[in-house]
C-alpha cells in the first residue's frame, strides 16, 4: 500500500454515471482534505451529467495546487463507481496509480445501493493520511442526517471492516 | 451553500465566490437567466440572503440591472457566454452612459462546449463594447475581482465585465472571505442627468468621446494598480497569461517568468511590453481566441502565440506543455464515455417518437430536448440559438415546396419559449406561411437543462415563491392563433401523434402545448404547489 507523499499534489479522479453520487463523493473527499489543512482544488463539468451520461470529477490536494484539473496519466487514484466507466477513464492513471474498482465492494452488503460511492471512498481512505474521525465529520457535513448511519456502514464496508 | 465566516477559508466554486462577494458588496439586486456555467451564482446569492431574480432572458436582466445602477444601487447580472449575445444591445449603449451604482456583468464562457452550442470568446465583447474586463483565475480571485469590479465600476461610473470560464465557475478552490474591503454602497437616489443617460445622438456623440477618455484612464489605472501579478522566474521563458490558463502555466512551466493579467481590458500594455523585453522568449498562453496575442502584436509587442489546434477546446497542463514545446503531434483522443440521453420516462420522449414516426422536419431549440437529435429519435434537424426554433421553422416553411413545407414543425421548451420564443409566435401570426405552421411547446414546468430553475411560465420566483404566471395558451390565443391545443402526451402517445398529424394536414397556424412536469422536478413542484411560499 502506497501512502501519499505530502510535498507533491495528490491527484484523484472519481468517475461514474450521472446520478451515482460522483460529485458528492468528490465533495466529501475535498472536504476531508480541506479540514486537514491542505490546499485543495476540485473540478468537474456540469450540465449534461444529470442526463445519465458519463461524469468525472478531479480532486487535487497538497501544499499548493495550481490547475484544478488532473492531467492525463498523472492520477494517483482513480475511483470508479460504474464498472463500464473504468476503461473510459483508465488513461488518467499514472504508472503505478491505484484503481479503486466497484468490484471491490460486495454490493449485497451495502445498506443502500446509493451509498456505493461512499463505500468506495472507504476503500480509497486506506491509502490517504486522513483520520477516520475526519472522514466521518466530512460525511456528516455533506449528507442529510437520515443518511448518516447507512453511509458510515458503507464507508466501513469499503475500508474492509 | 453555508454562510462562510469572515476571515475563514472555505472551499467554494467560483460561482459561489461571486455570490459571496456580492453579499459582502451589499448588492441590491442580482438578476440573470440560467445558463451553464453561470446558473449557481444567483442561486447561491439567494441562498446567502441576497435578492435574486430570474429574468425572462438576458436582455431583460441586463436592462433591470442597468435600472438598478442608474438608481445608484449596486447591481449584478449573470449569464452564460451566449446570453451576452442576447444582452448585447443594452450592453453596447450602457457602456456610453453614466452608472451611479456599481454594475457588474458576469459572462460565463464555456470553452470546449461542455454544455453550449458554441465556444465564443466573450473577451471580444469587452473590446467591441468598450467595457472594462476582469478575469479571475480561481475562486479567491472570483471573490476579490467581484469586489474590485464594483469598486472600478463606481470609480469610473461604467459597467464592468467579469469574464469567467467553466473551470473558474465550477472548480472549487479555497476562499478567504473578507480578503478585500469594500465601502458600503450609497443609498439609492436619482437625479436628472439627461446627457449622461439619454442616448439620443446629441448626447451619445460626446458620450462616445467620454468613453474613450475613460478607457484611457482605466488603462493607466490598470498599468499602475491593476490586479496583475508578476511571478519572477527564468529569463529564458516569459509567459503572459490570464484566467485559468495561469494555473495550467504554473504547473507546465514552474520555472518560467509569468505575467498574469487580472484585468484584460483595457490592457496594461506598457507593463506587458516591459515584461516581454526582459525575457528571451515571450509567449502568450490563452484559452480560446488569440485575443491577447493580437492585441499585443497590434501594440508592437513581439510575442509568440499558441498554435492553431489549441484554439479549440479547453487548455490543460498537458496542452500547455505542448504549446511551449511547439509539439503539434496528434493529441490523444479521449475514450468516448456514455453520452447523455433523455431520461427514461422523460415526457419529451413521446413527442420525439411521434415526430420521428411522422417523418417531420424538426426545427429545434436549446434545452434537454436538444437530445431529441440523437437515436432512437433522430427528430431534430436544426438547432441554432435560444428561441430560433420558431423563426427558423417559419423560414423553412416559406422556402420549401409545399409537400416538404407541410412536414416542418418547430419544437421549443417552456423556459426557452419565454426567453425568446414569444416574438417568434408574433412573427408567425404576422407573416404566416402559405401552408400554415405547427409549433410544439414541450412544457415540462421547469428549466430542466440548467438544473431545474423556475421561469415566468411556472408562476414561481427564483426562490420558488408564488408570483405572476404566464399562461402560454392564453397568450397564444390573445395573439390570434386559432388552433391552440393543450395536452399531456404520456397517457396516450397515439392520440398525440394523431393531433400533430392532423395539425400538419391543415394549412393553418397551430400551437400544441405538450404539458407534463419533468420527472426530476415533479416531486419538488408538487411540494411547492402544496405549500406555496
Amino acid at each position: 500500500m502506497s501512502m501519499i507523499k505530502t510535498n507533491k499534489p495528490t491527484n484523484v479522479v472519481i468517475a461514474g454515471l450521472g446520478g451515482q453520487g460522483v460529485i458528492k463523493a468528490s465533495d466529501i473527499l475535498a472536504d476531508v482534505a480541506v479540514a486537514s489543512g491542505l490546499d485543495v482544488k476540485k473540478s468537474e463539468l456540469h450540465g449534461m451529467s444529470q442526463r445519465g451520461g458519463s461524469v468525472s470529477s478531479d480532486v487535487r490536494f497538497g501544499q499548493r495546487i495550481f490547475s484544478p484539473m488532473v492531467t492525463e496519466g498523472e492520477a494517483d487514484f482513480l475511483l470508479v463507481v460504474a464498472a463500464d466507466q473504468i476503461e473510459v477513464n483508465r488513461s488518467v492513471l499514472a504508472p503505478g496509480g491505484v484503481l479503486i474498482d466497484p468490484a471491490q465492494i460486495d454490493i449485497t452488503q451495502l445498506s443502500t445501493p446509493k451509498s456505493l460511492n461512499v463505500a468506495l471512498l472507504g476503500a480509497l481512505s486506506k491509502y490517504l493520511p486522513f483520520a477516520d474521525e475526519a472522514w466521518r465529520a466530512a460525511l456528516v457535513r455533506n449528507l442529510p442526517e437520515k443518511l448518516h448511519e447507512a453511509n458510515f456502514k458503507s464507508f466501513d464496508l469499503g475500508q474492509g471492516r | 451553500m453555508n454562510q462562510p465566516k469572515q476571515g475563514e477559508l472555505s472551499l467554494l466554486s467560483g460561482d459561489e465566490a461571486v455570490a459571496l462577494a456580492s453579499i459582502d458588496a451589499a448588492v441590491a439586486l442580482g438578476t440573470g437567466y440560467p445558463g451553464t456555467p453561470s446558473t449557481e451564482i444567483l442561486e447561491s446569492f439567494e441562498a446567502l440572503g441576497g435578492r435574486a431574480q430570474w429574468a425572462p432572458n438576458e436582455k431583460v436582466a441586463m436592462e433591470v440591472a442597468i435600472g438598478v445602477a442608474f438608481a445608484g444601487a449596486r447591481a449584478l447580472v449573470t449569464m452564460k457566454h451566449v446570453g451576452l449575445n442576447v444582452a448585447a444591445d443594452p450592453l453596447f449603449t450602457v457602456a456610453l452612459t453614466r452608472v451611479d451604482g456599481g454594475l457588474v456583468i458576469v459572462s460565463a464562457d464555456d470553452p470546449g462546449m461542455a454544455s453550449s452550442q458554441n465556444e465564443q470568446d466573450n473577451r471580444r465583447y469587452a473590446v467591441a463594447a468598450g467595457v472594462a474586463m476582469l478575469e479571475p483565475a480561481d475562486s479567491q480571485e472570483a471573490y476579490d475581482f467581484t469586489l474590485r469590479a464594483f469598486q472600478l465600476s463606481e470609480r469610473f461610473q461604467v459597467p464592468v465585465l467579469l469574464r469567467m470560464t467553466t473551470r473558474v465557475c465550477h472548480a472549487k478552490t479555497l476562499v478567504r472571505r473578507g480578503s478585500l474591503e469594500i465601502a458600503a454602497p450609497k443609498p439609492a437616489h436619482f437625479e436628472h442627468d439627461f446627457p449622461s443617460r439619454v442616448m439620443i445622438p446629441a448626447y451619445a456623440k460626446p458620450a462616445h468621446k467620454r468613453l474613450r477618455a475613460t478607457l484611457a484612464a482605466m488603462a493607466a489605472w490598470n498599468q499602475e494598480e491593476g490586479p496583475n501579478q508578476h511571478v519572477p522566474g527564468e529569463k529564458s521563458l516569459g509567459i503572459v497569461t490570464s484566467g485559468v490558463s495561469y494555473q495550467h502555466v504554473r504547473e507546465a512551466a514552474p520555472d518560467a517568468s509569468v505575467l498574469k493579467l487580472g484585468m484584460t481590458h483595457p490592457l496594461p500594455l506598457e507593463r506587458i511590453r516591459d515584461f516581454a523585453s526582459r525575457v528571451d522568449r515571450c509567449i502568450v498562453i490563452e484559452e480560446g481566441d488569440p485575443y491577447l496575442v493580437e492585441a499585443l502584436r497590434t501594440a508592437g509587442i513581439v510575442v509568440e502565440g499558441k498554435q492553431e489546434p489549441f484554439r479549440f477546446g479547453e487548455l490543460n497542463v498537458a496542452r500547455v506543455r505542448r504549446i511551449l514545446a511547439n509539439d503539434l503531434s496528434p493529441e490523444p483522443k479521449p475514450v468516448p464515455g456514455k453520452p447523455p440521453a433523455l431520461c427514461p420516462g422523460c415526457p419529451h420522449r413521446i413527442a420525439f417518437n411521434a415526430l420521428h414516426e411522422l417523418d417531420c422536419i424538426v426545427s429545434g431549440d436549446i434545452g434537454c430536448y436538444s437530445l431529441g437529435v440523437l437515436p432512437p429519435f433522430d427528430a431534430m434537424d436544426t438547432l441554432v440559438c435560444m428561441g430560433a426554433a420558431i423563426g427558423v421553422g417559419l423560414g423553412m416553411r416559406h422556402a420549401l415546396p409545399l409537400d416538404q413545407a407541410r412536414r416542418v414543425v418547430s419544437v421549443i421548451g417552456d423556459s426557452t419559449f419565454v426567453h425568446s420564443g414569444i416574438t417568434g409566435l408574433v412573427e408567425m401570426v404576422y407573416n404566416p406561411p402559405k401552408g400554415g405552421h405547427v409549433v410544439i411547446i414541450l412544457d415540462n414546468g421547469t428549466t430542466a437543462m440548467t438544473g431545474l430553475q423556475e421561469h415566468p411560465g411556472t408562476g414561481r420566483t427564483l426562490a420558488h415563491a408564488s408570483t405572476g404566471k404566464i399562461i402560454f395558451e392564453d397568450l397564444a390565443r390573445a395573439l390570434g392563433i386559432k388552433n391552440v391545443h393543450v395536452t399531456d402526451p404520456t397517457p396516450d402517445p397515439e392520440a398525440f401523434k394523431q393531433l400533430v398529424k392532423s395539425a400538419l394536414e391543415r394549412d393553418e397556424l397551430t400551437l400544441i402545448i405538450a404539458r407534463r412536469n419533468c420527472l426530476l422536478a415533479a416531486g419538488a413542484i408538487r411540494q411547492y404547489e402544496r405549500c406555496p411560499a
